[in-house]
């Protein structure tokens, strides 16, 4: 046992790192957006954690994980995400992790190990890239359409999971005078879907838990419990769970 | 045929012949005296790896001049072709072809011509690979002969129905379909007798192209051939229920050559006997095919034959490795009902029963036949986009699999056309998987 372990999550859209004592607790975390020199990027990110945790081992994860110099072991955000969540809810059950590129459903044994696993397809269906996207064409900030989606008094259904025919199809339907509010809140209905259907594919386990950039979005964690019929929990910070699983992954 | 074409195919393999033997023997002497890569995670390569190299590239040699001086026949992958043998016809497969064009890297290319020709992406690639090297003359392997048959079998899938019917509009040359009727256990009379009268028909249209009838002790050499190879091809799999495998799934894939291609010639015993020696030897001396086998998995489906390298030397990086897989099993699970002494019978039987023509809880048996005796630790599902036949009931089979405690990974690709593929979702699923099986 290692007296302290570091976690780097090098994500397509996110870096994020966090460093944990002995005992598991975090004793600092960091976020910024990924650069285009991901490897400077995380090799500058490393420094600033071992100037928190000293000279402790450190386990990349995400997809940049093989650009993470330094990094004792490169693990997948799947294992690491589980893990984190893990801990952070003392208990087994499924793991819905909406990244900005992937999504997966994880579920995680009673010792905290992987049992299976499934992602979306090689598309953005059901992933944040969905969102920007649509809400880039919207112009409105990502940060703001969850609440946005949770006050609309109205829904207009989107049929298109794929972000690049949802983006026609809103299109269309601003030109048909359907309201903004209407249609965000169809954004997310057909985004949750998509996962939904993901997470039966593998059965769902009590409880559910959020993790991912993509959680923050409150709309998202009310629509999949409406979709799934049960509890969705969030933990504190749902961004980084797979930077927290990897720096526990780093003390074994 | 003319003297003119005699000569040149004589002459042209011929020489071509000599030339690929002194290719093997300058490999063989290679593979002998270089010294070993420490830093690989493989064992040196089998010795008999040359040889293979030699027998395949001298199919093809032959095939490039074959139909100046032979009667050539075009057939699929699962047809009965030990009448067209008996017959002298020299055999092509379109999708062995389409394979190489796959290994070669050139699968994208020509299955973007048959696009561009107005086939659709949706089409599988083996046959969007042949359309496109037949509308563009362009193929890894020189030249393909003009088939003067067309011998089309479904009992893998309906596309080929379809495709052959363009070849023979095409090449404007007889087709001959042996249609064979789904089956979910074994074969009922009816459709065996079904099955025969059509092969019955087919060697009518065969010896009427060939000009000559069949004979029937060369039919029932041919039929003995193809047994004992296919038998030895199963021996040369189950040598891989070795703890750690002297062979892999990835090295069975390039082996199986002969086997489809080549069933039912004295060459392809003789090689398989070699390889099997092989084996043997490296079982006795403890020698893997991986230096550190750690995670044993089972492939289903066909392999990705433009990542095979790639897809091993990932799972290699793991210490794992691929011993079994359903579709090299294929070509030897049937070794039992071919029967040398009723050929036409017996291939009737044969050629209805294979994975692709039988329900899909078959196919969950096999593949956990297959885990238990060959120690997996799981299974990788490859969901084909362009093999839907093999692909259906994967989601089903996953599922029951993990539910008798065999995880399983469904992994979306396309055998031949790499734009259905994305490696690092790809690398990132199986890592997972990796790291999710205890070790
Ligand atoms: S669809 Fe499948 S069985 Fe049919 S030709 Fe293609 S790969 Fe072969």
């Amino acid at each position: 046992m290692n007296a302290a372990g570091i976690g780097v999550d090098a994500g397509s859209t996110v870096v994020k790192a966090c460093a944990v004592t002995a005992a598991g607790s975090r004793i600092w975390q960091h976020v910024e957006l990924t650069e285009p020199r991901l490897e400077e990027q995380a090799r500058r990110i490393a420094a600033l954690a071992r100037e928190q945790a000293g000279a402790a081992p450190l386990v990349a994860t995400g997809y940049g994980r093989k650009l993470v110099a330094g990094a004792e072991r490169a693990i997948t955000e799947i294992t690491c995400h589980a893990r984190g969540v893990f801990a952070e809810l003392g208990s087994g059950g499924t793991v819905v992790d909406i990244g900005g590129q992937d999504s997966k459903v994880i579920s995680v044994g009673a010792d905290g190990s992987v049992r299976n696993f499934a992602m979306n397809d090689k598309c953005a269906a059901g992933t944040g890239r969905f969102l920007e996207v649509t809400a880039a064409r919207l112009r409105l900030a990502v940060e703001e359409i969850g609440a946005m989606a949770l006050a609309a008094a109205e829904e207009v259904p989107i049929s298109s999971t794929c972000a690049v025919f949802a983006e026609s199809e809103i299109v269309s339907l601003i030109a048909r005078g359907a309201a903004l509010e209407a249609i965000v809140r169809g954004l997310h209905r057909s985004l949750v879907a998509r996962l939904a259907s993901l997470v039966r594919s593998l059965g769902i386990v009590e409880p559910v838990a959020l993790s991912g950039g993509v959680a923050r979005n409150p709309a998202i964690a009310a629509f999949l419990a409406e979709a799934l019929g049960c509890e969705v929990k969030l933990p504190e910070a749902p961004q980084l769970m797979g930077a927290y699983g990897a720096a526990l992954l780093a003390l074994d | 045929m003319s003297i003119e074409g005699a000569l040149r195919y004589y002459l042209g393999t011929g020489i071509g012949k000599g030339v690929l033997r002194f290719e093997r023997l300058r490999n063989e002497w290679r593979l002998r005296h270089r010294a070993p890569k420490t830093s690989s995670p493989f064992s040196p390569p089998l010795s008999t790896s040359p040889w293979l190299k030699e027998l395949i590239s001298r199919h093809y040699l032959t095939g490039r001049y074959a139909d100046a001086h032979r009667k050539v026949a075009w057939v699929t992958s699962g047809a009965p072709v030990e009448f067209l043998k008996a017959l002298g016809y020299y055999l092509l497969y379109p999708e062995n072809h389409g394979a190489v064009c796959g290994i070669r890297r050139r699968g994208e290319e020509l299955c973007q011509a048959a696009e561009e020709a107005g086939y659709s992406r949706d089409i599988c690639s083996y046959a969007r690979t042949d359309l496109g090297s037949l509308l563009s003359g362009r193929t890894p392997v020189g030249r393909l002969p003009k088939p003067d048959l067309l011998l089309c079998c479904t009992n893998i899938c309906q596309t080929v129905l379809f495709w052959y019917r363009v070849l023979a509009a095409h090449f404007r040359v007889p087709l001959v379909i042996i249609d064979t009727p789904f089956i979910y256990s074994t074969a009922p009379a009816h459709a065996v007798d079904f099955v025969q009268r059509q092969l019955e028909l087919g060697v009518e249209t065969a010896e009427r192209v060939a000009g000559r009838s069949i004979d029937p002790a060369e039919l029932e050499r041919v039929t003995r051939r193809s047994r004992e190879a296919v038998e030895l091809w199963m021996r040369v799999l189950e040598r891989a229920r070795h703890v750690p495998a002297p062979i892999t799934a990835f090295d069975e894939f390039i082996h199986m050559g002969p086997i489809v291609e080549m069933r039912g010639d004295r060459a392809t015993v003789d090689y398989y006997r070699a390889l099997l020696a092989t084996l043997d030897l490296r079982i006795a001396r403890g020698t893997g095919a991986l230096k550190q086998e750690r995670i044993r998995l089972i492939w289903d489906n066909l392999p990705i034959w433009y990542r095979m390298r790639g897809l091993s030397e990932l799972l290699a990086r793991h210490g794992a490795t691929l011993v079994a897989s359903t579709y090299t099993n294929a070509w030897g699970e049937l070794a039992a009902l071919i029967d040398p002494s009723d050929p036409m019978r017996s291939a009737a039987r044969v050629y209805l029963h294979p994975i692709l023509n039988r329900g899909t809880g078959h196919k969950l048996d096999t593949i956990q036949r297959l885990a238990t005796d060959y120690a997996a630790h799981g299974v990788i599902l490859h969901s084909d986009r362009s093999c839907k036949p093999y692909s259906v009931g994967q989601m089903d089979q996953r599922e029951r699999l993990s539910a008798r405690g065999i995880p399983a990974l469904l992994l979306e690709a396309d055998h031949n056309d790499p734009r259905a593929f994305a490696d690092e979702q790809a690398e990132n699923r199986i890592q997972a998987f990796l790291e999710m099986i205890p070790s």
